[in-house]
């Protein structure tokens, strides 16, 4: 802070820290406040707002509890997230690895382009790609079966093309901090592991990973994170019985009408992602700071 | 298995680039061996085809006779002790050290063991549960040489691992090295660019210059009769005075220079006719002399104690460095002045130019 002002002068400085904190108040805090203040109120007719039934209690949550459906729906979100960040990160870690410490500068340039191209293009649209790919009369089916190794259509939406879009939506925020951390671990470190007769497995687990252990805990909350607050995937792919705890909360504040509600199942959403984050970082003992970076 | 190292005729080339030419040599078992040049000279490259992590594009590489071609660092009997080291800095000391006989699947009480005996070898006993980053270089340096050692390596490979620290303890760390060389009776074979640390270290030095062999030879054979022009220049300091030979006779060949005719031992290429350079060591210049006596314009006096360097130019332009015993100071001409310098013939080696 001494810093920004002996840079930029008191005045500049002010605007800039007033700046963020009103965006901090308005746009993060004010926000989760009345998340919170709404979860906490029971859904009332307009007349009946500020009188005595009006008060605060943990109903809201109650119910979610004991809606069975919608407990179900909610725990399946959590580990299917989980799900979608581990197959991220096997899909991810030998391609960052590749590139990190394999690859020539021409062919890292090209890599990097056309893993990144695809994000200039906004994700509705990328899922809906993938919707047009599975298709039960789309393109990937056609190709399996004229190869002949299915010989009826497959229904691929569901569980498989959730999971699918995810992946690949969130590609670029599980490989990019993996890729980070392998690039900064010096090549002599796997030559010497290899020369004292290492296997490839056995350098991976005890070299690499442990050194890229931080951008691997950053690319499993923030894929982790992603997923599960996820809509776009799972209403577009998703089947009747691959919902996702999202399309609940959505539906309680456009269908059902019942804001209170959703705001509740927002929270408990918001509450449990914070913990498993929290909780990941703890395991790989990793700071908040650190992810930031 | 005997563990001598062989090169058959090994070359290397990257792309467009050629590393090594053509280099032969053979490093005895239990011998403490030297590639020394500048950086450039394909040293690296030549260190890195023996211990697998390249293959040569031409000739053979054998360890204890036998052909190492299509095994890859794991699988030969040399373990490298890399220029950064290359610590594991996530691991213990003691995991590090370790951390080879970890890939062979050694148990863990069996590692320890092994582990503890290693930093008892290298002095640092009560070290095993440090971090390397907790340290020092001279320590990290010892560490990385028992990581090596844990894997009873028959070859140690060594890339300039003293660059790093500073002269004092690159010195003490020389003899380190040539004790723990001799007490374990492993082959080393050492890169350095540093003559000084060659030569004080090794049984033999192969010298290298732009990816070709210059010469092997004792440090003692290399200082006094080097092969090439190249050694005789960058083994030591030297005053090169070129010329024509005019008389090669009994081991000894005569010289006309611009400054005179100069008698010196015949060396390599030496022959009548030719044209040649005779190359005199610093040592072997002392002021006055009546053979082979030359004049030099003294230009700086530098008095070290033992000795006095002398520094100025010949009258052919050629840089002159005499280095002086105290004790024939009174002789030593002050600078600016005119001084004649002379030597024994049996102090000089004459070799052909080219």
């Amino acid at each position: 802070m001494g810093d920004l002002y002996r840079r930029f002068g008191p005045g500049l400085s002010t605007i800039f820290v007033a700046l963020v904190l009103v965006w901090l108040a308005g746009m993060v805090l004010a926000p989760n406040l009345m998340m919170i203040d709404y979860a906490l109120r029971p859904n009332l007719p307009p007349a009946a707002i500020g009188g005595p039934t009006d008060t605060y209690s943990l109903a809201n949550i109650a119910y979610l509890a004991g809606e069975a459906t919608h407990r179900t729906i909610f725990l399946k979100t959590i580990w299917a997230s989980a799900l979608v960040a581990l197959t991220t990160f096997l899909v991810c870690y030998p391609i960052a690895f590749w590139m990190a410490q394999r690859a020539t500068v021409g062919q890292l340039s090209v890599v990097l382009l056309l893993i990144i191209i695809p994000f200039f293009i906004n994700e509705v649209l990328r899922t809906l790609a993938w919707f047009i790919i599975l298709a039960y009369r789309g393109p990937l089916n056609a190709v399996l079966m004229n190869l002949g190794i299915i010989e009826a259509p497959i229904r691929w939406q569901g569980d498989g093309g959730v999971l699918a879009a995810m992946v690949y939506a969130y590609i670029l925020f599980m490989l990019l901090p993996i890729y980070n951390a392998i690039e900064s671990l010096e090549k002599a470190q796997i030559e010497a592991a290899r020369d004292l007769g290492a296997s490839p497995w056995r350098i991976h687990t005890r070299v690499v990973i442990p050194h890229a252990k931080a951008g691997i805990a950053t690319g499993f909350v923030f894929t982790f994170m992603l997923a599960a607050g996820s809509y776009v995937a799972p209403a577009l792919l998703g089947a009747p019985g691959s919902r996702w705890f999202t399309e609940i909360i959505y539906n309680w504040f456009f269908e059902g009408g019942d804001w209170n509600r959703g705001a509740a199942y927002a929270l408990v959403l918001l509450v449990l992602c914070l913990a498993v984050v929290l909780v990941t970082l703890k395991i790989a003992r990793v700071n908040l700071a650190d992810v930031a970076k | 298995m005997s563990h001598s190292v062989e090169l058959a005729g090994i070359g290397m080339t990257f792309g467009t680039t050629r590393a090594v030419s053509d280099v032969t040599f053979k490093v005895r078992e239990g011998e403490f061996f030297s590639i020394l040049g500048p950086s450039g000279c394909g040293k690296t490259t030549i260190l890195r085809m023996i211990a697998g992590f390249i293959e040569p594009t031409e000739g053979r590489v054998l360890i204890g006779g036998r052909d190492m071609k299509g095994l890859g660092p794991n699988q030969r009997p040399t373990a490298m002790i890399f220029q950064s080291l290359a610590l594991f800095p996530l691991m213990t000391v003691w995991e590090n050290i370790a951390f080879g006989l970890e890939a062979r699947g050694v148990g863990k009480a069996e590692r320890r063991a092994k582990a503890e005996e290693l930093l008892r070898l290298i002095a640092l006993e009560g070290y095993g549960n440090r971090m390397p980053g907790e340290l020092s270089g001279g320590q990290r340096q010892r560490v990385a040489i028992a990581r090596a050692l844990a894997v009873e390596p028959g070859v140690l490979l060594l890339d300039e691992p003293l660059s790093a620290l500073d002269l004092k303890l690159r010195q003490h760390m020389r003899a380190e090295l040539r004790a723990l060389q001799k007490r374990t009776g492993v082959t080393f074979i050492y890169i350095t660019h540093d003559q000084s640390e060659a030569l004080a270290m090794s049984d033999r030095v192969a010298v290298m210059s732009a990816g070709l062999l210059q010469q092997v030879a004792t440090p003692r054979e290399l200082y006094d009769n080097p092969a090439t022009p190249f050694v005789a220049r960058f083994v030591g300091e030297t005053n090169a005075l070129a010329g024509r030979i005019t008389e090669v006779a009994g081991g000894q060949a005569r010289i006309e220079t611009a400054l005179g005719a100069l008698t010196g031992r015949a060396g390599q290429g030496a022959a009548a006719g030719q044209a040649g350079t005779i190359y005199i060591r610093p040592e072997a210049l002392m002021p006055g002399g009546a053979t082979n006596s030359l004049t030099a314009k003294v230009e700086r006096v530098d008095f070290e104690g033992a000795f006095a360097l002398v520094h100025g130019a010949f009258a052919d332009g050629a840089a002159l460095a005499a280095s002086v015993p105290s004790t024939r100071l009174g002789d030593a001409p002050a600078p600016g002045a005119e001084a004649r310098f002379g030597f024994q013939p049996e102090h000089a080696v004459v070799l052909g130019d080219g």
